[in-house]
């Protein structure tokens, strides 16, 4: 029981780092119409920029700020040189150039740092656990992501919702042309939203260095689920970037810790380990496949 | 609209007068260039460049099965190389069974020749095609796009947990098939296999894209709304175009396997679906020879730069990016402007 309530944990801290990169990812395409695939490399980046800034100073503090300047400024290089011209191309020839981002970022970092990957220490008044409930002791710092996360979706919901920069973005993923129409300087729009949403991207790859390697590909193997909880969602709605996460999040780790010792029960332990992880990574893209052949336009639709 | 009216009509129009004359010229002056080709190789002493002209030729196929369906349908698959992946394991799983003895599923024994397993691979590549194409072909867009993502990206898993054939490591094909009683271990013997299935893959494809088919493929991709109306079942169309896309595919990736005597998940990987869109973007969309001179680009490229620099993808990424900023129509473009053509 213990077991399954930690899972269940996990796949929601799971799902709340997703969520800060699909909130990203959605905005950019609800109010732009660009799919960006180098989104994962901001993510990239900012843990690079954590973590090496937490190797050489040996302050998790300092690396905040760090990963957070470092993807915000590689996102407005990215849009200025870019992305903007991007803009009124079809769907392929953004999938091409930003593919060809990609291709660039990972092997100049490559180049930079090499391929051995760079560890993080979770810092020290984070690393003791936290009974939630008397007698389940959580690690805090899976705890802090949490919190993180949701204070992030909490000021985005005020953000987009209660404020003028919101209302525009809002009035810009639904009816982009009226918006330009009436006189909003709507590149500067742009700039903000996806120096946003790189912000947002760069806050899961500092957070996800202690948790993982930091390393050159890690971008795109969270890109990928990003994709699959935007489609989900229903492109360009935060608010289905919220739900999808958490569903892709939790279905992911419960079927990833659960799957292997189901199979285990009838097969013998290696080939049910390989079959286990084999079909626990399939789960979610079975999971999208349904969405969209029940909902094509993903559960919440920015535009229905 | 208008003027995709003109183009439209002027595509549909029967050709006329010598218009065979020079495609076929043009097949017999390759023919006979890709013959003499080894000879050439060797004689300036670089038989290596044999094995390249191979994958060029292989890569072309397969570019050119997406090209189908991207090009001239206007349906971005995102997970081409999932069929590519299935035409590689179909040719590696029935040498393995034809190694160790023990039939497929109990009952389908194990085979290396060439003759069985190329239709095996198309066949079964097809199958998975029509499968997913059905599913993926309900939505369109950007959720097309991704949906055919996800898809190959199941497969790509598939393969990866299955122990049996090698999972993450793949699986080795310790020699290739045999064609009849001809081995096929020399290099020079399997560029003429690759060759020949490539010229008549080229033929057929031409064909099938002049056809009457191939119109109404075009005409879903400039208005499918209007393709509706005048009484075309659009989903059809793109479904068959969809597993036809994906059998080509199969025939590449089977002979894929067979070139490099290896299959792994990475013949399946989501980056390969990416190298086969760069090629047909870099040799132009929708044209007949645009995926050969993106295959020779992507391919010559790669092997030029690697062997100055092991980045050479730093380099790469930016030639891409300024390829499509700022050129449209690819490398066909150049050749076909002389002609005045407004393809």
């Amino acid at each position: 029981m213990t077991l399954v309530l930690e899972q269940i944990l996990n796949g929601f801290q799971f799902g709340i780092m997703l969520f800060l990169l699909a909130a990203g990812l959605t905005l950019i395409f609800g109010i732009m119409n660009v799919i960006n695939l180098a989104h994962g490399c901001l993510y990239m980046i900012g843990a690079y920029a954590a973590a090496l800034v937490a190797a050489r100073t040996g302050s998790f503090l300092l690396a905040v700020p760090a990963g957070l300047v470092a993807a915000a400024l590689a996102g407005l290089i990215i849009e200025f040189l870019v992305i903007r011209r991007l803009y009124d191309r079809d769907h392929l020839e953004q999938v091409l150039a930003t593919f060809g981002l990609i291709l660039f970022i990972n092997e100049g970092v490559t180049m930079l740092f090499g391929r051995t990957p760079l560890f993080v220490a979770i810092p020290q008044w984070l690393q003791g656990s936290v009974e939630i409930i008397p007698g389940v002791p959580y690690p805090a710092y899976r705890l802090a992501i949490m919190v993180t996360g949701l204070l992030v979706a909490g000021g985005l919901y005020l953000l987009v919702n209660k404020t003028r920069i919101g209302m525009l973005v809002r009035a810009g993923s639904t009816h982009r042309e009226m918006v330009r129409a009436l006189g909003v300087d709507i590149r500067l729009l742009y700039t903000i939203v996806f120096a946003l949403g790189a912000l947002l991207a760069g806050l899961a790859g500092l957070m996800a260095g202690p948790l993982l390697a930091v390393q050159v590909g890690m971008g795109e193997q969270i890109l990928i689920l990003t994709f699959v909880v935007v489609v989900i969602g229903g492109l360009g709605s935060i608010r289905g970037a919220f739900y999808g996460a958490l569903i892709v999040g939790l279905t992911d780790t419960m079927l990833r810790a659960f799957l292997p010792g189901f199979f285990k029960t009838f097969m013998n332990a290696s080939e049910a380990d390989a079959l286990g992880a084999g079909l626990s990574s399939m789960g979610i893209y079975l999971v999208m496949a349904l969405v969209l052949l029940v909902r094509p336009q993903g559960l919440f639709n920015a535009q229905g | 609209m208008l003027k995709v009216d003109e183009t439209y009509i002027a595509q549909a129009k029967p050709e006329t007068g010598r218009s065979w004359l020079w495609p076929v010229l043009g097949t017999l002056v390759f023919v006979a260039f890709a013959a003499v080709f080894p000879m050439i190789a060797k004689a300036i002493g670089d038989p290596s460049l044999i094995g390249l002209a191979t994958r060029i030729a292989i890569y072309a196929i397969a570019a050119a099965s997406l090209n189908l369906i991207l090009g001239y349908g206007g349906l971005v698959s995102f997970g081409h190389a999932a069929y590519f992946g299935v035409g590689g394991y179909v040719v590696g799983i029935l040498y393995s069974h034809y190694v160790s003895g023990d039939p497929f599923w109990g009952f389908i024994p194990g085979t290396n020749q060439l003759l069985i397993t190329i239709p095996a691979a198309i066949l079964v590549s097809g199958l998975f095609a029509l499968v997913i194409g059905a599913l993926s072909l309900r939505t369109s867009g950007v959720p097309f796009i991704m949906i055919t993502l996800a898809f190959a990206q199941m497969l790509y898993f598939l393969f990866v947990s299955l122990k049996a054939y090698g999972g993450d490591d793949g699986l080795i094909v310790r020699r290739r098939n045999f064609l009849g009683d001809i081995n096929l271990a020399d290099d020079t013997t399997f560029y003429y296999v690759t060759i020949g299935l490539a010229v008549l893959y080229f033929i057929l494809f031409a064909r099938i894209v002049r056809s009457q088919f191939g119109m109404v493929l075009g005409g879903i991709r400039q208005n499918e709304r209007r393709m509706a109306s005048i009484g075309v079942s659009t989903y059809q169309y793109k479904l068959v175009a969809f597993v036809i896309a994906g059998m080509g595919a199969g025939l590449a990736g089977a002979l894929m396997a067979n070139y490099s005597k290896f299959v792994s998940p990475d013949m399946l990987h989501w980056t390969k679906s990416g190298d086969l869109m760069i090629m047909i973007i870099i040799g132009g969309t929708g044209t007949l020879l645009g995926p050969v001179l993106g295959a020779a680009a992507l391919i010559g490229l790669e092997t030029y730069l690697t062997s100055w620099t092991e980045h050479w993808k730093f380099f790469l990424g930016p030639i891409l990016i300024l390829i499509v900023l700022f050129s449209s129509g690819g490398l066909t473009s150049i050749f076909s402007r002389g002609r005045g053509k407004n393809d």
